[in-house]
């Protein structure tokens, strides 16, 4: 049939099954935005700036496995969504995202609202596209599609001018891709599947270290399997939060900077790490040279540039984490789970010596009081957003994840500003799930006016911003690294957050006790609108353990002993 | 880069489309890989380029490089090459007044010749390996040329 470029968005979308679409009009995305106004096949959700209809798309995306779309306009509307980009990109977040661009006689002119958008978006895009023919734009959103969601997911940006949008031509979104140059490699090279587990039978201390890989690949359940088969105790990454569930035996926490002992004394331990859709971040690792001393390394990637890009790799097997941990499971006998149970036994005392723990030793409420709370509250029925700092450490530390999907959280890019868009994006992919959103005092501020996202399309975002009156990672890294030189992150001067969300139709709370946090969120499931619950925590707590910025996995800083609860 | 650097020429097949040369030298400039030279020209009767690029790195610099320029979607495929045929040229403009026999003589112990003389300079030009075209520069500098320009190197594996 023969439409508009504009039609032709609107027609793949509903073709790729797209049921929601976050953005912001402007000039020259109008056209498109004209067909949305004529068509009923998916929702728009207005954001109230491009960065966050990006993260509310990412929020979608990761809550639901599926491709999250957005949509901007040219120049500003675009430079603003790039933090986004770049945000999906580091975290491997399957997104499409489809800008307006001046019409193709004003490229090059420096005309209203221009600029080299796809010039931009490259470095921070899995691949990006400039439209300049409206016959190629069903290949071109088709492909689009495909490549953000297969292989390593990532975001593709397709820039299209104004005069494109309005270019008539042939639509058939029926038609074969040809894409010679790109064919992810998903199965698992068979004999490097078996000599992997050979050398898992052999090893005596060998360690899953899981990765996001896992969630992206919907591999959590096989990978449940494997590890419950073979009795090999587990690690997470921040971005695997949920692979395990939190009571499952065998998950020995998260690792890294902020890891616990045991999970970063059993890394250092280990002879032989099975690393499964990981990718040895600078985080997770700490002194290269000293990570994982002893040990062999097996590492399932879908990206063969993950592998041996940080740490060598022994074993390295390059496919889709749920094909090759498939092909694992079918050799499972090989492994006797019996034969690790000095090993285990190893890592229980480890996690006994320096239990991941916080002491109630001030009037004030903890801050990671507040997410074991909501975690004994709610649990499985709520899905888990942050932002980015100490807030962020603590939810990752003590929230009992039970489920792949649930934790939603910017990893790689550590974007600040980005739980509340993104758990806006969650709620819209999950209505049945509670969205709430860990925050601090200082990210809720970047970003706020997606309150109005949420009360005009009555999304029902939990905000629980534990108020420390400090931008607290950074504050923590000044009080232990800078001798205490608090340079520009005391934030004592603060709006009232209770009214700042009555002045856009939602709700809040300020609480300080911990009774009252508990009224409050009952309250506020019940009442179902965009809120935010201020708790007034203490205000110098430390995320620990700590493993200091280059400091080798082992050399943690630890909580004081203390009684503990 | 403080493991042992070493001199790697990489070839890459890609689509010739708009574009695709920049998203080659984000590639290096982002990760902050060296381009010592590059060359690119399409490839007759299909719809790819070969670019040549000149790189330096460690093992595991040169590894993720391959790795990283395989990761670009209009990237067909990419050869680090061990055993390989290389060569460059250079044209290189002397003033008329140098001694010309001289030059000539030179240039075709590297596979060349004066390819043009005009009122003031001559033109000469050699192709040869790209250590050797070096070798020839050094020698010619008594010559006095006024300009010189190197093409980059092109290889093929052998």
């Amino acid at each position: 049939m023969q439409i508009s470029g504009a039609q032709m968005v609107i027609e793949a979308f509903i073709a790729e099954g797209v049921d929601t679409v976050f953005g912001y009009p402007g000039g020259a995305i109008m056209n498109v935005y004209d067909e949305i106004y004529k068509q009923d096949g998916f929702q728009h959700i207005l954001n109230r700036h491009e960065q966050a209809s990006i993260h509310a798309a990412e929020g979608y995306a990761k809550a639901s496995g599926k491709v999250g779309v957005a949509m901007i306009t040219s120049g500003p509307g675009f430079t603003n969504a790039v933090t986004g980009l770049a945000d999906a990109y580091m975290d491997s977040v399957p997104l499409v995202v489809v800008s307006g661009q001046v019409p193709m006689s004003l490229i090059g002119t420096d005309g209203f609202q221009e600029i080299d958008a796809i010039g931009i978006s490259r470095p921070c895009t899995k691949h990006n596209y400039l439209v300049t023919d409206a016959a190629d734009l069903p290949r071109v959103l088709k492909e689009a599609f495909y490549i953000a969601r297969s292989g390593r997911p990532g975001p593709v940006h397709v820039d299209i001018p104004k005069d494109v949008t309005a270019q008539i031509a042939e639509f058939n979104y029926d038609i074969e891709l040809e894409l010679e140059t790109y064919k992810p490699h998903v199965k698992g090279n068979p004999r490097q599947i078996r000599k992997a587990m050979e050398a898992i039978a052999k090893s005596k201390r060998p360690l899953f270290y899981l990765g996001g890989g896992i969630i992206n690949a919907n591999a959590a359940y096989e990978v449940r399997e494997l590890v419950h088969k073979t009795g090999i105790p587990a690690v997470e990454t921040l971005m695997a939060r949920g692979v395990l569930a939190h009571d499952d035996d065998l998950l020995i926490d998260m690792l890294g900077m902020h890891g616990s002992y045991a999970a970063n004394m059993a890394m250092s331990e280990t002879d032989l790490v099975i690393g499964l859709g990981a990718r040895f971040d600078d985080r997770v690792t700490g002194k290269l040279s000293e990570f994982a001393k002893n040990a062999d390394v097996i590492h399932v990637d879908i990206d063969p540039a993950s592998i041996s890009k940080l740490v060598n790799a022994d074993y390295p097997i390059v496919g889709d984490v749920k094909n090759v941990v498939n092909e694992m499971l079918e050799q499972v006998d090989k492994i006797h789970s019996e034969k690790y149970e000095l090993w285990r036994e190893t890592i229980s005392n480890f996690a006994e010596l320096h239990p991941l723990t916080f002491h109630e030793d001030t009037d004030r409420i903890k801050p990671q009081w507040v997410v074991k709370r909501v975690g004994e509250l709610l649990g499985d029925s709520a899905n888990i957003s942050t932002d980015v700092g100490q807030h962020q450490m603590w939810a990752a530390q003590f929230y009992p994840f039970s489920r792949p999907n649930q934790w939603i959280t910017s990893g790689g890019l550590g974007t600040m500003g980005f739980g509340f868009p993104a758990a806006i994006g969650v709620k819209a992919a999950c209505p049945d799930k509670i969205s709430i959103n860990f925050t601090g005092d200082g990210s809720i501020l970047m970003n706020v006016q997606e309150l109005m996202t949420a009360v005009e399309k009555k999304i029902p975002v939990i905000n629980i911003i534990l108020n420390n009156n400090f931008l607290g990672m950074v504050r923590q890294w000044q009080t232990l690294f800078y001798d205490k030189r608090h340079s520009e992150t005391d934030l004592s001067v603060q709006p009232d957050f209770v009214k700042l969300s009555e002045a856009f139709g939602g709700i809040g709370y300020r609480v300080k006790t911990k009774e009252e946090f508990d009224a409050a969120l009952k309250d506020a499931v019940e009442k179902n609108v965009v809120t935010f619950i201020e708790v007034i925590v203490e205000r110098f707590e430390n995320v620990m353990p700590m493993v200091p910025s280059g400091g080798s996995l082992f050399n943690m800083m630890l909580l004081e002993k203390k009684e503990t609860k | 880069m403080t493991e042992n650097s070493e001199r790697r020429v990489v070839s890459v097949i890609v689509v010739n489309e708009a574009s695709v040369l920049s998203r080659i030298t984000n590639l290096f400039s982002g990760r902050g890989y060296n381009i010592t030279s590059l060359t690119v020209a399409p490839i007759p009767d299909s719809k790819y380029s070969r670019l040549t690029i000149v790189t330096s790195g460690s093992v595991r610099v040169i590894e993720q490089i391959t790795k990283q320029l395989h990761k670009l979607i209009p990237v067909l495929r990419v050869y680090e090459h061990a055993d390989l045929v290389e060569k460059e040229m250079a044209l290189i403009k002397f003033p008329i007044t140098e001694n010309i026999g001289d030059i000539n003589t030179l240039c075709e112990a590297y596979n060349g010749k004066i390819v043009n003389s005009g009122e003031n300079v001559i033109i000469a030009m050699v192709a040869d390996e790209p250590k050797r075209v070096s070798n020839f520069l050094e020698a010619i500098k008594r010559y006095n040329p006024k300009e010189i320009v190197r093409s980059g190197a092109v290889a093929l594996e052998r």
